[in-house]
């Protein structure tokens, strides 16, 4: 009895002792469920390299930035930054820290990808249900070399709060005054048409499988699941197709200030050959916790090195430019945390 | 025996442990009541609680939310599937303890037990990839092109079908109640004693009539007390409807359109809601569900305490 009593006491201190090891070597993040797939590709690299565990949860970015507005976690996830007076009530600190895209995923009958062409004011009025069936003059306008048939739209949306939307509305606010005096911008909205879809992969699903539908997904989604997708006509009026190039070309053009930190919008950018529907997701740190955000900084620091970068290519993200990489050191130089 | 338990301390520990057990339950139920409360009272401040259950807004960009939507989807989807699981459901059990040969019983009872035990998602995922598309490419249309043509009738099978909609979320629940009304329903049937069938069937009665003027009306109270259990279940499921409903915000007349139940809401934007007001009235959607089933199983708990007595005069 007495033996057995001292290997469990034995036991308890060496997984107690195990604990603490883990806690101190341990960043602890939560939120936006777009960066997912890269924050645990790097997490799992960064381990073998420096033996620091990341654990980062995917719960959301609205999630995100309760946890660490309330300092649950080392670091906080958003999809849309938060604007300069909110950072500044909650005390946080924020920077960029990949670029996604999304696109409009179709499944038209003998319409392959790449082949039709979407501009910002016929998209409002697909999703606001002003244009109903996919010969409209405005798409037909368009694309005079595609045989549209008179079909009607089906319009796929999310049914549940994103990020992705909130960036998705954002762009149409920006191309359609209609739209933005009808339902607005953020992470939900009151559509006024279509089908709503829980997740990414619900839009593409049902993208998939109703014929002559519409759908805004994050680009990696429609490559996955095979889908068609739109090009779209960009601010500077040129026809751009969605790839790595033309998203870091976006958030190349993006007003990118440290001192509103990095507060922006990447859609609509003014450079010729963006992708208009892009965003940054963003990293927020407590302010005061500067020991553990400096622990936080290291990692991402690492995550801007260029084999981090090859791996955030090959899950189809796009990395900041070397130019914004700067500015955010600068930023937490500025901030004592690096 | 009071002198007993006085004498014997485990006793007394005995007694007091079951008691801080089931008083705990009460409270508990007290806490989420006042939590759902306090949370929510910012959304109630704001919009009052009349103007928050009829209104037909549900708008996160103006901030404007009503309750009225999701109501409507929650009462809809339970109802509709209530009146496909109630018939198929009782059917099961008759079949098990009246028709079925004894070798097929244990196999049948086995299998309802097991639909019990599914998890939830994996209806909801089931629903999504399997029973939505073959809703929407074949039993929808032809719905519409029968019964879709009746006038009246034919409103609610109006639309473009696409399986994502309140008649595939009520089907699914259904497959998922099931098993609550059957198995409570047959374990009832079968207290019927068997003096009673039997002098029926001496008396010269086909096993239809049996059924129908023996064995119902003797355990009507079990079968009730079933219904009641998956109407309980039916109100607060979730995942099994967030995929195939849509969590679309529009009163709707036709059962081809998407829909959103209070589950559905929580679900798809709690996590998402960045404003309090937002957030409040979410809460506030919760506080309506918990009112609304506490209401339904204290009716129905209600009058099957009035039928018992009734029955035992």
């Amino acid at each position: 009895m007495k033996k057995i009593l001292s290997t469990l006491i034995g036991m308890a201190m060496a997984i107690g002792a195990m604990g603490s090891a883990f806690a101190g070597d341990m960043i602890n993040g939560a939120g936006a469920t777009f960066p997912y797939p890269l924050y645990s590709a790097w997490a799992f690299a960064y381990e073998k390299e420096t033996g620091i565990k990341l654990n980062y949860q995917s719960i959301g970015s609205g999630g995100g930035v309760r946890q660490v507005a309330s300092r649950t976690v080392d670091f906080g996830a958003s999809d849309d930054a938060l604007k300069p007076e909110d950072i500044e009530k909650d005390k946080l600190l924020q920077w960029p820290q990949v670029i996604g895209g999304e696109v409009l995923a179709i499944n038209i009958p003998g319409i392959k990808s790449e082949e039709m062409i979407l501009d910002g004011e016929t998209v409002g009025k697909i999703y606001l249900g002003v244009i109903k069936k996919w010969n409209d003059p405005a798409i037909k306008a368009l694309n005079p070399n595609l045989n549209l048939s008179d079909q009607d739209i089906t319009v796929v949306h999310r049914s549940d709060g994103s990020g992705t939307t909130a960036v998705f509305t954002h762009y149409l606010d920006e191309a359609s005054p209609e739209w933005k005096s009808k339902v607005g911008s953020g992470k939900s909205v009151n559509w006024p048409v279509g089908i709503g879809a829980k997740g990414n992969e619900g839009v593409a699903n049902y993208v998939k499988r109703l014929k002559n539908s519409i759908g805004y997904v994050e680009f990696v989604y429609a490559k996955q699941n095979h889908l068609a997708y739109t090009l779209l006509k960009n601010p500077a009026g040129n026809i751009v197709k969605p790839s790595l190039e033309s998203f870091a070309e976006a958030g190349a053009s993006g007003d990118y200030n440290p001192s509103k930190h990095f507060y922006t919008w990447i859609t609509n950018t003014k450079g010729a050959n963006a992708w208009p529907i892009t965003a940054a997701t963003n990293i927020l740190v407590a302010k005061e916790k500067v020991d553990g955000n400096k622990r936080v900084v290291k990692f991402f620091d690492w995550t801007f090195s260029s084999a981090s970068d090859a791996k955030a290519k090959e899950l189809v993200y796009a990395p900041l430019s070397e130019a914004l990489k700067k500015k955010v050191r600068e930023y937490w130089k500025a901030n004592g945390l690096y | 025996m009071p002198r007993l338990s006085k004498r014997n301390p485990i006793d007394i520990a005995f007694s007091s442990i079951t008691a801080i057990a089931s008083i705990s339950v009460i409270l508990f139920i007290a806490g989420i009541f006042y939590v759902l409360i306090t949370r929510s009272s910012l959304s109630i401040q704001r919009f009052g609680i009349i103007k928050f259950l009829i209104s037909t807004d549900w708008d996160p960009v103006r901030e404007s939310f009503g309750a009225a939507t999701a109501i409507f989807g929650t009462v809809v989807t339970t109802t509709l599937s209530l009146m496909i699981a109630i018939p198929v459901a009782i059917g099961i059990a008759i079949f098990v303890t009246e028709v079925a040969p004894n070798f097929l019983k244990g196999p049948i009872g086995m299998a309802i037990e097991l639909l019990a035990a599914i998890p939830s998602i994996i209806y909801g995922m089931w629903g999504l990839f399997t029973i939505s598309p073959i809703m929407g490419n074949y039993i929808e249309p032809a719905l519409q092109n029968s019964i879709g043509k009746l006038p009246l009738v034919g409103m609610l099978f109006q639309g473009t079908p696409m399986g994502i909609d309140l008649l595939t979320a009520s089907i699914i629940l259904s497959i998922m109640i099931i098993p609550f009304t059957a198995s409570i329903s047959r374990d009832s049937f079968n207290l019927t004693p068997a003096v009673v069938k039997e002098s029926a069937y001496a008396l010269g009665a086909t096993k239809w009539e049996v059924v129908k003027d023996v064995v119902i009306p003797y355990s009507k109270l079990g079968v009730f007390g079933g219904i009641i259990l998956s109407l309980g279940r039916a109100l607060g499921e979730t995942m099994a409807v967030a995929f195939v409903l849509g969590n679309n915000h529009r009163i709707t007349t036709s059962l081809f359109d998407a829909a959103a139940t209070i589950t559905v809401t929580l679900a798809n934007e709690f996590t998402e809601a960045d404003t309090d007001i937002y957030l409040s009235s979410l809460f506030n959607l919760a506080l309506v569900l918990f009112i609304l089933s506490f209401i339904t199983l204290a009716a129905a708990k209600l009058i099957l305490l009035k039928s018992e007595k009734r029955h035992s005069r």
